[in-house]
C-alpha cells in the first residue's frame, strides 16, 4: 500500500484526541514492563495537564528511536522501540531517518510539537524526575533529538555531565540546547535557509492571475483536460484571499439562458448542467457533497412595447439553442402572478428550467477544494510585473509585427517588498474588474491609438448596488427573478419574505468605482419607484441591508473577452463578462482550456469573443444585460 | 491539502453495497457499530493513496450505475408509443404503473414484469408509483413521455432533487396527485417550482429532511397552490396548541 507521508496524513486527520487514552495505555504498558522511567516520584502522567493535550513522551523500551509528541490534540506518539503490540491500535505512522528529519523540522517549527528521544543512554529516571518537576508538557519538557545522520556527539551526553556533575541549572541548559537544535534542524526559522513557504513556486506552466470563479474554472478545466495526470503545473495568484472585493462573492448569483447571442445561451446551458452535476465534476473523496442552494424558480423578463419585437426574436433564438423559455402576454402574466401590475408591459419571457439563482460562495469553495485535491498551487500575492521577450516577424502582407511572449511573472507578497519571479509558459488574465491593469502590465495598449498595439483591453470596474428588503405582503414562494422594463430587478431570498434586488444605473449616473460604499439614495430615487410600480405590494417595504460589488464591465460591447491576445501570444483572457461572468464561468473555463490545450474551441465556439474585435471594431452586442 | 473531516455521506455507499446508494444524499444517522467501521475507513483513506483511489473508483462506479439506469428509452416511442415506453422505464427501475382502466403492473422480485403492457399502445398511463426508485434528472426524460399522468409518487427517491422538480411542469395539465415524502434531496426551493402544477389536488411533502422550516414551507406552499390539499407537515408544528384548538383544514388558504 502506498503510504501517505505522515505530514499529509496529519493534515487530513482531524479526529478527536486519542491522546489521553493512548497515553494512559502506553504508560500502563510501561508500568507493566517495569522500566525505570515510570518509577520516579511521579508517574509522568501526573505531570500532564489532562485535557486535550496528547501525551506520553517516553517509550516503553529503551531502544534508540524517535518518538513524536504532539502537544495539541491530534495524535499520540509512542516509542519506536516499543513493540507495536504494546501500544493501542491508534499508533500513528512514525517516520524514520531522513523522513524524520524533514518531518521533525516541520513539526519543530510549531511550538506545540516536541521531539523526545528514548534511548538507552538516557537516564530515564532522571528524565522522569525532571518531567514530574516540570510545569507540564509545554513547560520544561525534555527535548532530545537524535536524527540518525548526526553523530552521537554532544547531544547524547546527559545534560548534567557537561560540567561533570548534576547541574542545578537544568532549565537553562535545556532551553540552550533546544535553541541549538532548532537552529540546526531543517525548516526551522534559521538564518541560512529562509522560509519560503508563502511564496509561489519558481516555475509554473500556467499562471492564472485572479482567483475568482473564472480563474478557478479555467484552472479546473486545464487540469481536467490535460492529457497526462500531473502534466501541467498551474498556479493561481489571488491578491485578496478574503475575496472582499471580488465580484464572485458579491454577486446575486443568478443563472439564466435569456440572452440574445447563441454563444451566451450555450454557455449558460452548459453551466446549468455543470451546476446540476456539480457533485460529479467537483467530487473530492472525504469531502461532503456540495449544496449549491439552487432555486430553480426561473427568470421573468418584462418588455415594453418598443422592446417586444426584440424579445420575441431573442426567445426564438433561445428556443433554437435548447433553452426552455416561453412567452407570456399580460393576461397570462396576471393569471400566473397576480401580484404583478402589468401596466406598460407588452410581453414577458419566462424561463422554466435551468434558470434561477444559487450560492456563488459554495461554487467558489467547491472549485478551490477540488483544485487543491488536483494539485493546483495557490498563492496570495499581487502580480506586479511581466517580463516579456519579443520577436519581430513578418506577416503574409509583408508587414513587420512584434510578437511578445511573457516568460516571467513577478508576484509580490502582501505588505512587503518581497516578490517571487515565477517562470511560466502561459498567463491567464482572469482578474475581473482589474483585468485592464494586468493587461497594461503586459504592454497591451501601449502604442499609437488605432493600431493593434494601441488597442487597450476595454474592461473597467463598474459599481453596482444590491439592496435587501423585507416586505411581509410581498410575492409568494413561486416568484422568479423579475427584471422590469426599467431595468430594475428583484428576487426572493429565503422563506421569510425577504427580497433583494437593484438596478443598473444609466451611463451618466455611473457611481465612482473607487470604493464599495453603498448609496442608499439611489434605492430611494431610482429603484424603489420602479419596483413599487411593478409590484404594488412593494410600496410598503423596509430595506434591511445593502452591499455593492463590481462588474467587470466591457465598455465595448458588454460581452466577455476570451482567448489569446494577437500580439502577446501567451496571454489568454477570461474576463469582461459585465455581470454574467458567474453564470458562464464553467463554460468559459472549458473554452479557454480547450484553446490552450487544443489550439481552438472544441465544444462551444467563442470566436466572437476574441480580442481582435476591439481592433476591428466588430461589436458582439448583448442586449439583455441587467 | 487538508480535506475536512466531516463527511460520512461518501462513506456509506462504499460500505453498504447496493443499499448504500440510497443513502448517497441522505442525512441518515449511522448506527453505533457502523461508526467504528467508518472511522477505520476514514483513517485508511487519509493515510493511503490506494484506499483513496479505490474509494474514488467505487464512487464513480456507483454513479455510472445510476446513469445507466436512467438512460433514455425515448427510442421506444416510435415503435410502441409513448405510454409503453415510459411504462417500460418505470418498470425497469422497479416502480409500478397503472394504465387507465387496468390493474397495477409491478415487476416481480426478479425485475421482470408481464409483457402485456406492450399492447397498450393507445392506453394512457394514469398513475406511476416510483417509490424508492433511482430515478434522477435524466431519467425524467422518460417519465415525461407519459403526458396524461394523473398520479405520481416519488417517495423516498434518493436522487430526486430540486432540479428534478423544476422539470415536472409539462405534466401540469393532468397531474392531480404528487407525493414527495421522504426524498432526501428535495428542499423548499424545489417545492417553489411546483406552482406550475395548477391541477394538483393532493401534494404530500412529509418527512423532507432538507427542508429547513417545514411548518412555514407548508404554509407558503398552500398559499402557492390554493386548490391543493397539502399533506404531511402539521403547520402548527412548533406552535403551542391549546386543547380546544385544532389544525385548520389544510385545503383552505391561510387568511391574509
Amino acid at each position: 500500500m502506498v503510504k501517505k507521508s505522515s505530514m499529509a496524513a496529519a493534515a487530513e486527520e482531524l479526529g478527536p484526541a486519542p491522546g489521553i487514552q493512548a497515553a494512559i495505555a502506553a504508560a500502563s504498558c510501561c508500568a507493566k514492563r517495569g522500566t525505570r522511567h515510570t518509577s520516579g516520584p511521579g508517574n509522568p502522567l501526573n505531570a500532564l495537564p489532562l485535557g486535550k493535550l496528547g501525551a506520553l513522551p517516553i517509550s516503553a523500551r529503551g531502544r534508540a528511536g524517535l518518538t513524536y509528541l504532539k502537544a495539541s490534540q491530534w495524535r499520540v506518539g509512542a516509542g519506536l522501540g516499543g513493540a507495536p503490540g504494546e501500544v493501542t491500535g491508534r499508533q500513528p505512522p512514525i517516520a524514520w531517518g531522513g523522513g524524520a528529519l524533514r518531518a521533525t523540522g516541520q513539526l519543530a517549527r510549531s511550538s506545540e510539537w516536541r521531539l523526545v528521544r528514548s534511548s538507552d543512554r538516557w537516564d530515564n529516571s532522571e528524565a522522569a524526575v525532571r518531567l514530574s518537576e516540570g510545569a507540564g508538557l509545554r513547560g520544561a519538557m525534555i527535548r532530545r533529538v537524535l536524527p540518525h545522520g548526526l553523530g552521537r556527539g554532544l547531544l547524547t551526553r546527559r545534560p548534567g555531565t557537561r560540567r561533570g556533575g548534576f547541574s542545578l541549572d537544568w532549565d537553562g541548559k535545556v532551553s540552550e540546547i533546544k535553541k541549538k537544535i532548532k537552529s540546526i534542524l531543517p525548516g526551522t526559522p534559521c538564518d541560512v535557509l529562509p522560509d519560503t513557504s508563502h511564496l509561489p513556486p519558481e516555475h509554473s506552466d500556467v499562471v492564472v492571475v485572479g482567483g475568482g470563479v473564472l480563474g478557478l474554472s479555467v484552472a479546473y478545466w486545464l487540469k481536467q483536460l490535460e492529457n497526462r495526470r500531473g502534466g501541467m503545473r498551474v498556479l493561481v495568484v489571488e491578491r485578496d484571499h478574503t475575496y472582499s472585493q471580488a465580484s464572485t462573492g458579491l454577486s446575486v448569483g443568478g443563472i439564466c439562458q435569456q440572452f440574445s447571442l447563441p454563444e451566451n445561451i450555450q454557455l449558460s446551458l452548459f453551466s446549468a448542467s455543470f451546476l446540476r452535476n456539480i457533485n460529479e465534476y467537483l467530487a473530492v473523496t472525504n469531502a461532503p457533497p456540495l449544496d449549491l442552494q439552487f432555486n430553480p424558480s426561473g427568470y421573468l423578463l418584462l418588455a415594453s412595447e418598443k422592446d417586444a419585437a426584440a424579445m420575441e426574436s431573442n426567445v426564438k433564438v433561445q428556443k433554437q439553442e435548447g433553452a426552455k423559455v416561453c412567452l407570456m402576454s399580460p393576461d397570462q402574466l396576471r393569471n400566473k402572478f397576480p401580484w404583478i401590475n402589468t401596466e406598460g408591459v407588452a410581453l414577458a419571457s419566462y424561463g422554466m428550467e435551468n434558470e434561477g439563482w444559487f450560492d456563488p460562495w459554495c461554487l467558489l469553495h467547491g472549485l478551490r477544494q477540488k483544485l487543491m485535491s488536483m494539485g493546483v498551487f495557490f498563492c496570495q500575492g499581487e502580480v506586479t510585473r511581466f517580463v516579456t521577450s519579443s520577436q519581430r516577424m513578418m506577416t503574409t502582407d509583408d508587414e513587420m509585427v512584434t510578437l511578445k511572449s511573457i516568460h516571467e511573472v513577478h508576484v509580490k507578497m502582501d505588505h512587503s517588498l518581497e516578490y517571487q519571479p515565477v517562470e511560466c509558459a502561459i498567463v491567464i488574465n482572469a482578474a475581473g474588474a482589474w483585468s485592464a491593469q494586468i493587461a497594461a502590465l503586459a504592454g497591451i495598449g501601449k502604442g499609437p491609438p488605432g493600431t493593434l498595439q494601441g488597442t487597450k483591453l476595454p474592461v473597467e470596474p463598474r459599481k453596482r448596488y444590491v439592496y435587501v428588503w423585507h416586505c411581509p405582503q410581498g410575492p409568494g414562494l413561486e416568484t422568479p427573478l423579475v427584471a422590469d422594463t426599467s431595468g430594475a430587478y428583484f428576487r426572493r431570498e429565503g422563506l421569510g419574505s425577504n427580497y433583494l434586488g437593484g438596478r443598473s444605473p444609466a451611463e451618466e449616473e455611473e457611481p465612482d468605482p473607487a470604493n464599495l460604499e453603498v448609496d442608499h439614495d439611489f434605492f430611494q430615487e431610482k429603484v424603489w419607484p420602479h419596483l413599487a410600480l411593478r409590484v404594488p405590494a412593494f410600496e410598503t417595504l423596509k430595506v434591511q441591508t445593502a452591499w455593492a460589488g463590481y462588474y467587470d464591465y466591457n465598455t465595448f460591447d458588454q460581452n466577455g473577452v476570451v482567448g489569446p491576445h494577437p500580439l502577446v501570444v501567451n496571454m489568454y483572457f477570461a474576463t469582461g463578462f459585465s455581470g454574467h461572468g458567474l453564470q458562464q464561468a464553467p463554460g468559459v473555463g472549458r473554452a479557454v482550456a480547450e484553446m490552450i490545450l487544443e489550439g481552438s474551441f472544441q465544444t462551444i465556439d467563442l470566436s466572437p469573443f476574441l480580442f481582435n474585435r476591439f481592433y476591428l471594431g466588430e461589436k458582439t452586442q448583448e442586449n439583455n444585460i441587467m | 491539502m487538508a480535506a475536512p473531516w466531516v463527511s460520512l455521506r461518501l462513506v456509506a455507499p462504499m460500505w453498504n453495497g447496493t443499499r448504500g446508494i440510497h443513502r448517497l444524499g441522505g442525512a441518515v444517522v449511522p448506527e453505533g457499530n457502523q461508526k467504528k467501521e467508518r472511522k477505520m475507513l476514514q483513517f485508511l483513506n487519509n493515510h493511503f493513496y490506494d484506499v483513496e483511489a479505490l474509494r474514488g473508483y467505487l464512487l464513480q462506479r456507483e454513479m455510472s450505475k445510476v446513469h445507466l439506469k436512467n438512460r433514455s428509452f425515448t427510442w421506444l416511442e416510435e415503435q410502441h408509443g409513448p405510454y409503453s415506453a415510459g411504462a417500460f422505464f418505470i418498470l425497469k427501475q422497479g416502480g409500478a404503473v397503472k394504465f387507465r382502466d387496468k390493474e397495477w403492473i409491478r415487476p416481480d422480485k426478479y425485475g421482470h414484469s408481464s409483457p402485456e403492457f406492450w399492447n397498450f399502445r393507445e392506453v394512457p398511463v394514469e398513475a406511476v408509483d416510483a417509490s424508492d426508485c433511482e430515478i434522477n434528472y435524466e431519467g425524467l426524460d422518460n417519465l415525461l413521455l407519459l403526458k396524461e399522468l394523473q398520479s405520481l409518487s416519488l417517495q423516498r427517491c434518493p436522487h430526486v432533487d430540486d432540479w428534478c422538480l423544476s422539470r415536472l411542469y409539462p405534466l401540469a395539465d393532468s397531474l392531480q396527485e404528487l407525493s414527495l415524502a421522504g426524498c432526501p434531496r428535495v428542499s423548499e426551493r424545489g417545492l417553489a417550482c411546483l406552482h406550475h402544477l395548477q391541477n394538483l389536488r393532493r401534494l404530500d411533502i412529509s418527512d423532507l429532511p432538507a427542508v429547513s422550516n417545514p411548518g412555514l414551507t407548508q404554509i407558503l406552499v398552500e398559499e402557492m397552490l390554493p386548490n391543493c390539499q397539502v399533506v404531511g407537515v402539521d403547520w402548527a408544528e412548533g406552535l403551542k396548541l391549546g386543547p380546544e384548538e385544532q389544525p385548520q383544514d389544510t385545503a383552505s388558504p391561510v387568511p391574509a
